[in-house]
């Protein structure tokens, strides 16, 4: 028989805030045990929550991006169950009335665009952590994450492969970061990702009985848990099996998932409206003001970069993946006043290369927009030849100096004086006889060596084009 | 509308409340009543009617995003009935 | 020195008629005196001489506020810095609160000197201050009668002249209640005039606290310090707090006071009834013009708080859950055994049964009948009021339905129980102001009218109270070996 795949994502993004979504505490990550969990957070008797505006704020950024309706009243509710790293006993969250609704986000696999549709988006605040380092054999717990503000964003099951299901995570991944308000460390759990899995036979209407699968929190484990899972349910069902609605938890280490039975105990977790908090009202002016200094979003900025700067799909879609890299290019572009497509080349080229090897950050460039700008615009007034450039480029990498000064120093300036280079024609075309007369009787690829024979004499400094006209007219 | 020991045990675990076994009749009995004191409400069609959450007909007020606590975790740590190392220590969780 | 109002005291105060320390002291022995009552459960007698001190050099540099000096004692579910806080409670018999709530904040601003802690039904939960850890507090009129609750310290220590006044907090009655039982005053502010932060809550969207005074003249001075926005409380109110003073003595001619027929059925007790319409020929007598009023689902107010209390306390007090502070049970097994007996060794009987009832109507499948529902019939109460308080100035009615009763008398029977607050919990549910003034004695035991009033009216209603208590002299009795 011929499965099919349905799959739905449950993102939780850690919201970029300063403190917490209810209380002033600090959300910074990696500080001691439980100092920058405030009495609010700790769910002492008698603490409020007061809603922090930044997480609002980001919340809206968020569902603009993804073009969805923005709730003019959202509601927050309590879900109540009992766990040590909840400590009122209720996670404040939304449930009824979130503040984002119907949105899409559009994913690209194997040169194919295919929409996907977001459900949803409420904040909610994250529990802390439970440490189960052997304290003679009772757990520890962490609640400074408690009350970190969270967006959970709630894909529609639209999704039909772990390759879709990947692609949407890093598109929501590189969005979030885009926007900046997330900063996606997925190490430090700043994104985290549940996948509800079911498979259907091939045309069948009704969705499969569906499992979750926990906190997969890698793009690589992601493809593989899925894939996993996929494999598991349909084994299952073709040997007379049922998949049972449970929660799964992935391990890397097996490549497995595995049932957690202890979460699956009768849940009901009795939301309703918290009675501390009252309802969010996002108006037009809260939403104009978010509007107006709304980043341009990718799209539109590929787009926009398509058109304007001439530039190939592929460049256009590298260059806008991240605010910083869109920034940079623009601003070389601007300083040097050079070719686009040449500030693209460059950009997503050597340096890209150079920053991936030294796992750097496009903000943590050695080379500045300026620095970089100063060479582009060497090569475009003919100083310096494409492959003295990459020298240029291999000594702005290393020191702080202009690439004026570099070229100086070095002495790379290109040589364009029509006497010098003939010179040295003359003297190769008189050393070579047999190849002069090679090229004569009609062997063009010999052309390729007095090239090289002048360039490696004037060592790369010679004007190509030059180097070419002058060679060509003397062997005629 | 009248409720079991058996539904008592059942609300009680969802509630993580300990009862004494020769108690939860009694409970059955008083929850009893007060189900019973509200089928009353059933009584009224309020079916056009807007629920009331909250008696303040106002909108959530935004607090700034600053960083207003700082770290009092010994104080805390002071009233908490185990704790090690700066946790709170319990019994161990199974995930 | 116990039997001055608050003026008087602050007049004597200032003038060296006696110190904040020989104050303090007297009310400290009087609190001794007087432990059978059981209205204390922690007296803070170092602290109070403490603030005593501090208070006299306050009022020996004339800075002195109009509650500088004077001593306080606070229902003990206002978390208090270092002291123990209980909420009368086993749960909290351990607990230190490590924080002030924002009113005891504004209280040590204004200098007031806190006697201690008083006793209250457990959480809050209760009508008759039966249901606290620490015992049932007895009615001085007659000790073995009930003093009403939850706040029953607080109205026990004011009519004993255990403090020169308390504080309350309210959810269904639980300020005006003990108020009626004690014959003393005591004002439910509209919600969200006094900051909840620190304040341990029952119902969230009902629980409100206010002062419990001799006179209305006392509870002005005490709500001017109670009252105000607290940015920590997302349900305060930032609207500017008015003086409270400054139109006690405004004439009522004119005042229109509306007398729910609802109120005043077959149903009331005939003694109760003979004493309000006395009550309410004072206010005749005093200009008021009396008009009936309607709110035809009033009836309906006890079922709807009996589902909206329970469900919202069953969610605030899971964090009792013996992890971070409060009672842990010996040696847990696991989690579930950590839960379940720390909370079940923790909590009395009427608290579980109410997070029970509150689990039970927000669980699956019940939700929409008993909850929803509830809100429901909640905005139709609440509809009730606007209505009729467009048509009137105020609305007077009972408090209780009859004197304080028998210590013991209702405890085998909870709905027994909650129909006692039958006449106040409707204005929880509105979240309007209302407050409680002695009006007469049946049996020689205390009764209230209850005035209630618009949104943000208290200074209205203060004015309205204090009128009738400048032709009554209810509010000055005693009782016999309290004087």
């Amino acid at each position: 028989m011929e499965w099919e795949t349905v799959i739905g994502l449950e993102i939780h993004t850690q919201l970029a805030t300063q403190s917490k979504i209810f209380s002033g505490a600090s959300t910074a990550y990696g500080a001691e045990p439980n100092t920058q969990a405030c009495a609010v957070d700790l769910g002492l008797p008698g603490v409020l929550p007061v809603l922090n505006e930044d997480a609002v704020r980001k919340a809206v950024i968020f569902g603009m991006a993804i073009e969805a309706h923005i709730a003019p009243y959202s509601i927050f509710a309590r879900k109540n169950y009992f766990y040590p790293d909840l400590p009122k006993g209720y996670q404040i969250s939304q449930m009824d009335h979130p503040i984002v609704g119907n949105g899409h986000l559009d994913i690209e696999v194997d040169g194919v665009t295919k929409r996907i549709g977001i459900t949803r988006a409420h904040l909610e605040e994250d529990a802390g952590k439970s440490l189960h380092e052997n304290f003679h054999g009772l757990t520890g717990i962490d609640l400074n994450r408690a009350g970190t503000p969270l967006l959970e964003i709630v894909s529609e099951p639209e999704m039909s492969s772990a390759k879709e299901a990947v692609a949407y995570m890093r598109k929501l991944h590189e969005l979030v970061r885009y926007l900046g308000i997330c900063d996606g460390n997925m190490q430090e759990g700043s994104f985290r990702c549940d996948a509800n899995v079911s498979v259907r036979p091939k045309g069948q209407k009704e969705f499969g009985t569906r499992a979750e699968i926990k906190n997969i929190n890698s793009f690589k484990f992601v493809e593989k848990a899925i894939n996993h899972e996929i494999e598991r349910q349909i084994e299952l069902i073709e040997n007379g099996g049922k998949v049972v609605q449970e929660t799964r938890l992935y391990d890397s280490a097996k490549d497995e998932t595995r049932s957690m039975r202890s979460k699956e105990e009768a849940n009901d977790y009795r939301y309703f409206p918290d009675p501390d908090l009252l309802p969010v009202i996002i108006d037009e002016e809260f939403k104009a003001h978010i509007k107006a200094n709304l980043p341009e979003l990718p799209h539109a900025k590929k787009l926009r970069f398509k058109t304007d700067y001439q530039l190939d799909d592929e460049s256009a879609t590298i260059l806008t993946t991240s605010r910083a890299l869109s920034d940079y290019f623009e601003a070389v572009h601007k300083a040097s006043g050079c070719e686009p497509k040449l500030c693209a080349n460059w950009i997503t080229g050597d340096l890209s290369a150079a920053l991936n090897k030294a796992d750097l950050e496009i903000t943590e460039s050695p080379i500045s927009h300026k620095r970089l700008a100063g060479l582009l615009a060497r090569i475009t007034d003919n100083t310096i030849s494409g492959k003295i450039a990459k020298q240029v480029f291999e000594a702005l990498w290393q020191s702080s100096a202009s690439a004026d000064e570099i070229i100086a120093e070095k002495g790379l300036k290109q040589i364009t004086d029509t006497g010098a280079i003939e010179a040295i024609i003359d003297k190769i075309i008189a050393d070579n006889p047999d190849q002069v007369e090679q090229y004569r009787s009609g062997k063009d690829k010999v052309f390729a060596f007095f090239v090289g024979q002048v360039m490696k004499e004037m060592k790369g400094k010679a004007n190509p084009a030059e180097v070419n006209k002058i060679l060509k007219d003397k062997l005629a | 509308m009248s409720l079991t020991a058996n539904d008592v045990n059942k609300i009680a675990h969802l509630a993580r409340l300990g009862i004494d076994a020769q108690d939860t009749e009694s409970y059955a009995k008083d929850l009893s009543g007060m189900l019973d004191l509200m089928t009353q409400m059933s009584e009224l069609n309020t079916e056009a009617v807007e629920p009331m959450a909250h008696p303040m007909d106002q909108a959530q007020r935004l607090r700034p995003d600053k960083i207003t606590e700082e770290n009092n975790r010994d104080k805390f740590m002071s009233i908490a009935p185990q704790t090690e190392d700066g946790l709170f220590l319990v019994p161990k969780v199974i995930e | 020195m116990h039997t001055k109002s608050l003026s008087e005291l602050s007049h004597g105060l200032q003038t060296g008629e006696f110190s904040s320390v020989e104050l303090t002291q007297a009310f400290i022995k009087r609190i001794n005196q007087h432990q059978d009552l059981n209205a204390y459960i922690t007296v803070t007698e170092e602290l109070a001489l403490q603030n005593a001190k501090a208070a006299d050099a306050r009022i020996a540099n004339k800075k002195a506020d109009a509650l500088t000096g004077i001593p306080v004692a606070q229902k003990d579910i206002f978390c208090t810095l270092d002291v123990k806080t209980t909420c009368g409670s086993r749960m909290l018999d351990n607990f230190s609160a490590p924080y002030n709530a924002t009113v005891i904040e504004k209280f040590n601003q204004a200098g007031a000197v806190m006697l201690g802690k008083l006793n209250m039904d457990e959480f809050a939960m209760g009508s008759s201050n039966e249901t606290s850890y620490y015992g049932a507090v007895k009615n001085p009129w007659n000790t073995n009668k009930v003093p009403g609750g939850s706040s029953g310290g607080s109205g026990v220590a004011v009519a004993a002249r255990l403090a020169a006044y308390a504080t309350g907090t309210d959810t269904g009655g639980s300020i005006r209640q003990p108020a009626a039982l004690c014959g003393i005053t005591g004002l439910k502010p509209t919600y969200g005039r006094v900051s909840r932060y620190g304040m341990i809550a029952y119902a969230s969207s009902l629980d409100q606290g206010g002062p419990m005074t001799h006179s209305a003249e006392d509870a002005a001075i005490v709500l001017q310090t109670m009252a105000g926005f607290d940015p920590k409380d997302s349900t305060s109110v930032d609207l500017p707090v008015p003086d409270y003073s400054v139109n006690l003595n405004q004439p009522l001619k004119g005042l229109k006071i509306g007398l729910p027929k609802e109120f005043f059925s077959a149903d009331l007790n005939a003694a109760m009834a003979t004493k309000l319409s006395e009550a309410i020929d004072e206010y005749r007598k005093l200009g008021a013009e009396i008009k009936e009023v309607s709110m035809p689902n009033l009836k309906l107010a006890i079922p709807a708080y009996y589902v909206i209390a329970p469900a919202e306390c069953s969610a605030n007090l899971s964090r009792f859950d013996g992890v971070r502070f409060g009672h842990r049970c010996e040696n847990p097994v696991d989690l579930t055994d950590l839960y379940t007996r720390s909370r079940g060794e923790g909590f009395g009987k009427e608290v579980k049964r109410r997070i029970l009832m509150g689990t039970y109507a927000l669980s699956t499948g019940y939700y929409d009948a008993y909850y929803l529902k509830a809100q429901k019939i909640r905005r139709l109460i609440s509809d009730d009021f606007k209505r009729a308080l467009t048509e009137v100035d105020v609305i007077m009615g009972p408090v209780t339905p009859t004197p304080a009763f028998g210590i013991g008398e209702k405890m085998s029977d909870p709905v027994e129980m909650y129909l006692s607050d039958i006449y106040t919990i409707a204005i929880n549910l509105a979240g309007l102001p209302a407050l409680s003034i002695p009006a007469g004695f049946i049996n020689d035991m205390p009764i209230g009218l209850q005035v209630i009033g618009n949104y943000f009216t208290e200074a209205h209603l203060l004015n309205i109270a204090h009128q009738y208590q400048q032709v009554t002299d209810w509010h000055k009795q005693t009782p016999k070996g309290f004087e």
